[in-house]
């Protein structure tokens, strides 16, 4: 892949392949069957999955990297670009839904002027939609990094996103 | 530490069941699964952990969940001798107050939920009441009688709230692992088998297959064999498996041990949403420990039996909830489906016989085992047996989980423990068994909720969310919003669902946008029986029911948005405005304060004005009128 691929935004990333390795054959023991984690231990690590990464795990656990792309698209718990400091989760689950979590998803596309799935341009900010973080009673709800906000309205979304820089 | 025997279990159980009951200090329970430490309840604990942990005979410790979400953070406090008052919206401003005030017998009366008359669990009515011989709080209702407890049996959330979620010897204090041991010393697999299939237990996750049936053809299949838990719970507006994996994992390991009995398995597989990392972190918890004291590993209580269980988390994919694709995905793959000619009890998880439950099923398992078929199929319904868990959330006043027999009417679970719809609202519908399910509409409300009942109105019972809906919620929105959900989750393999879904939305968002036309019902009703015929798996096969119950029910709404161009509840934005109601409108200026626009105007005490072109619609004056004064055109 040549260095214009979209995939190959990541420049300068770099990568220390002794932690991979930690990761894949000591965590989850170059099994194939733990994919799916090995996948997330890598993203919780470089916050999205820089290509080489996977390029590298593809070898090392022998799985064509057209199938691991194929599962880093499929789940939509996977990013292949790389996300902002701070992850915005807007539930838009049923029950958000039905008190207003799409207004609520409208006012923080608004003042961080990103969409669903974008990254703010200084990259402190990712808005992420998610369905259900399984906090229906409370909601609408939203989920900045592992703080989980309840209850929240148009009017809270401002004040909410201040306190993260 | 190993367990060997019942008597081992028994000592264990003994010596904690003091501790949970007759502490000798003042014990602090603050709930802290999602909700509760949503609502502020880490905050609580990192105050009353620094005030009083330690001193004055104070014990701060946290527990799972009771249900009452509305009501989070709850604090439940206990001590020998004293009633158990469980305190609600305790928020760290008013955790010291509160502890001091249970100390010094002086209690805030506003802040108390109720005080338990009686906290032993489904498993312990062989044991004393602890609150016998106690002088109960005058003036406070006991938690059992309020309303929103009143109608519930707990058996899948028996200890949820209760106990500490990461201790193993709680659980083992509320009588657990005594259905395993007894299970392992007592009973034949095929006893095993004919208990859970005479209870009349069903598949909780959604499907609702006969779960006695399932692990018997599981059983009669040779080689190795899988025993599967699903906690993928991907249904939007259900969270009762999070709330019981967070606050009672145990219970899930003890069900699973069970069933790797009766169908002859050693290994077991969590599958579960990375979504929940809590859940996630507590299981890891109870597994590690259940290893600990030897329950789980090889040849168990020095038995031939050897069973371990590991944990997989998914990645954010709703489809992976449906049987074939949650084992393909377990296997490491793309999580897409397969068609079923051959069930996943004979070709499953590896191409191995698999015996897949979910949550809430492996849940009740213990407390079969114990008491016995017959007093489960003693509650219920002729064709659905026991308990189910509800999340009932939305537009209801008391949001929260609750367990109740199957056989319970809507209505009794909406307005005597859900308490109706908030401001004086319209009850318009409610929405069950999520994506695959319906909403369904008054004239019904007096349906008693069991599978076949809700089957009979076009929705099903899946996995329990209940999401209330008033006279604010656009049922020709909500269609769309749940197709808009599956065409994000459709796995794309086979047409009738991969296209059908994107055409139906495509009708769906036109009529929302003010562009139906006629025959777009119709186009939609034709559309939706070939999705249903002839998709691949349940997704598809479900996935019109939301569109296909609000025609049926709500057919004037679809015509007020293609014929009138209008959106009566407010929803849809090119096809409403608000106004204000001069009559109405006491001029107190609290729209017009509150209006990120400034399209209001006016002077106090008189009528205010709202310019049309100004307003973005955000709903902001119409939520914050008292008056009633903003109305929907």
């Amino acid at each position: 892949m040549n260095g214009s691929h979209p995939l190959n935004v990541e420049q300068n990333i770099v990568i220390d392949y002794m932690e991979l390795d930690e990761i894949i054959e000591e965590e989850f023991y170059n099994d194939k069957e733990n994919l799916i984690m090995i996948l997330q231990a890598i993203q919780r690590k470089f916050n999205y999955l820089p290509h080489p990464t996977l390029t590298y795990l593809s070898e090392k656990i022998q799985v064509p990297l057209v199938e691991i792309y194929g599962m880093a698209t499929f789940y939509s718990n996977f990013s292949l670009e790389p996300r902002g400091k701070n992850i915005v989760s807007i539930c838009l689950g049923t029950a958000c839904h039905v008190r207003g979590g799409e207004r609520v998803r409208e006012k923080i596309e608004g003042t961080l002027d990103i969409c669903d799935g974008e990254t703010s341009q200084d990259m402190s900010f990712s808005l992420e939609s998610v369905r259900c973080i399984g906090c229906c009673s409370l909601g609408p709800v939203i989920k900045v990094n592992d703080d989980i906000h309840a209850r929240i309205s148009s009017e809270d979304v401002e004040n909410i996103l201040n306190n993260y820089e | 530490m190993k367990i060997n025997t019942m008597d081992d279990l028994d000592k264990i159980l003994h010596q904690y069941q003091k501790s949970l009951y007759y502490p000798n200090f003042t014990k602090v329970n603050i709930g802290m699964s999602t909700c509760g430490i949503a609502a502020g309840a880490t905050a609580t604990y990192e105050k009353a952990f620094k005030e009083f942990n330690g001193s004055n005979g104070v014990k701060i410790c946290f527990t799972g969940c009771l249900g009452f979400c509305e009501e989070e953070p709850l604090v439940d406090i206990l001590e020998e001798g004293k009633p158990r008052v469980i305190f609600k919206n305790v928020t760290e401003d008013k955790i010291s107050d509160v502890v001091n005030g249970y100390i010094e017998n002086d209690f805030n009366k506003k802040w108390i939920l109720g005080q338990l008359r009686d906290p032993r669990s489904i498993l312990e009515d062989h044991i004393e009441n602890p609150m016998d011989g106690i002088e109960p709080c005058e003036g406070i209702p006991y938690l059992e009688d309020i309303s929103f407890y009143e109608k519930q049996t707990k058996i899948a959330m028996r200890n949820c709230g209760y106990i500490n979620p990461d201790s193993i010897e709680d659980y083992i204090g509320k009588g657990g692992y005594r259905a395993f041991f007894h299970a392992l010393n007592d009973l034949e697999p095929t006893d095993i088998i004919n208990t859970i299939k005479e209870s009349g237990l069903r598949g909780r996750g959604g499907g609702g297959f006969s779960t006695g049936i399932k692990w018997e053809s599981c059983a009669k299949h040779e080689g190795e064999r899988y025993i599967i838990c699903n906690a993928d719970e991907g249904d939007p507006g259900a969270y009762m498996d999070r709330s019981i994996l967070e606050s009672d994992p145990h219970s899930i390991l003890e069900g699973m041990l069970i069933a790797a009995l009766a169908i002859g398995s050693s290994q077991g597989f969590i599958y579960v949403r990375n979504e929940y990392p809590i859940a996630v972190r507590r299981l890891i918890t109870a597994i590690k420990q259940a290893e600990e004291y030897k329950l789980l590993g090889d040849n168990i209580a020095g038995s031939n039996f050897s069973f371990s269980i590991k944990i997989s988390t998914g990645a954010g994919a709703f489809v992976c909830g449906e049987s074939t694709a949650l084992m393909t995905s377990l296997e490491g793959k793309v999580g897409r489906p397969r068609a079923k000619y051959i069930h996943t009890v004979e070709k499953g998880f590896r191409q191995k016989p698999s015996n897949l439950n979910n949550v809430e099923t492996y849940a009740n398992v213990p407390v079969i085992i114990l008491k016995g078929a017959e007093w489960y199929a003693g509650m219920g319904t002729d064709h659905s047996k026991g308990t189910k868990v509800f999340s009932l959330v939305g537009k209801i006043k008391n949001t929260g989980l609750v367990e109740v027999p199957m056989g319970i009417t809507l209505r009794e679970i909406i307005y005597n423990i859900g308490g109706g719809i908030p401001r004086k609202k319209e009850f318009k519908a409610v929405q069950t068994g999520g994506p695959s399910g319906g909403c369904i509409p008054e004239q019904f409300l007096d349906l008693g909720v069991d599978y076949n009942e809700l089957a009979k109105v076009g929705s099903i019972m899946g996995s329990g969310g209940m999401i209330v809906m008033d006279q604010n919620t656009c049922m020709v929105d909500i269609a769309r919003y749940f197709l808009d959900f599956l065409k994000g989750e459709s796995c794309g393999q086979c047409n009738p669902c991969r296209e059908g879904i994107h055409h139906m939305l495509d009708i769906l968002n036109k009529i929302c946008q003010g562009e139906g036309k006629e025959g777009d019902i119709e186009l939609l009703e034709e559309l939706s029986t070939v999705v249903q015929r002839a998709s691949l798996c349940g997704l598809g096969t479900t996935a019109p029911n939301p569109v296909l119950t609000t025609i049926r029910y709500f057919r004037k709404e679809y015509e007020a948005h293609i014929k009138d161009k209008k959106c009566p509840a407010g929803v849809c934005k090119p096809l409403f405005y608000y106004e204000i109601d001069e009559e109405a409108c006491t001029g107190c200026m609290l729209c017009a304060k509150k209006c990120p626009q400034e399209a209001i105007t006016g002077e106090k005490k008189e009528p205010h004005k709202l310019n049309q072109e100004k307003c973005i619609k955000c709903s902001i004056c119409y939520d914050a009128c008292k008056f009633n004064a903003v109305v929907v055109c």
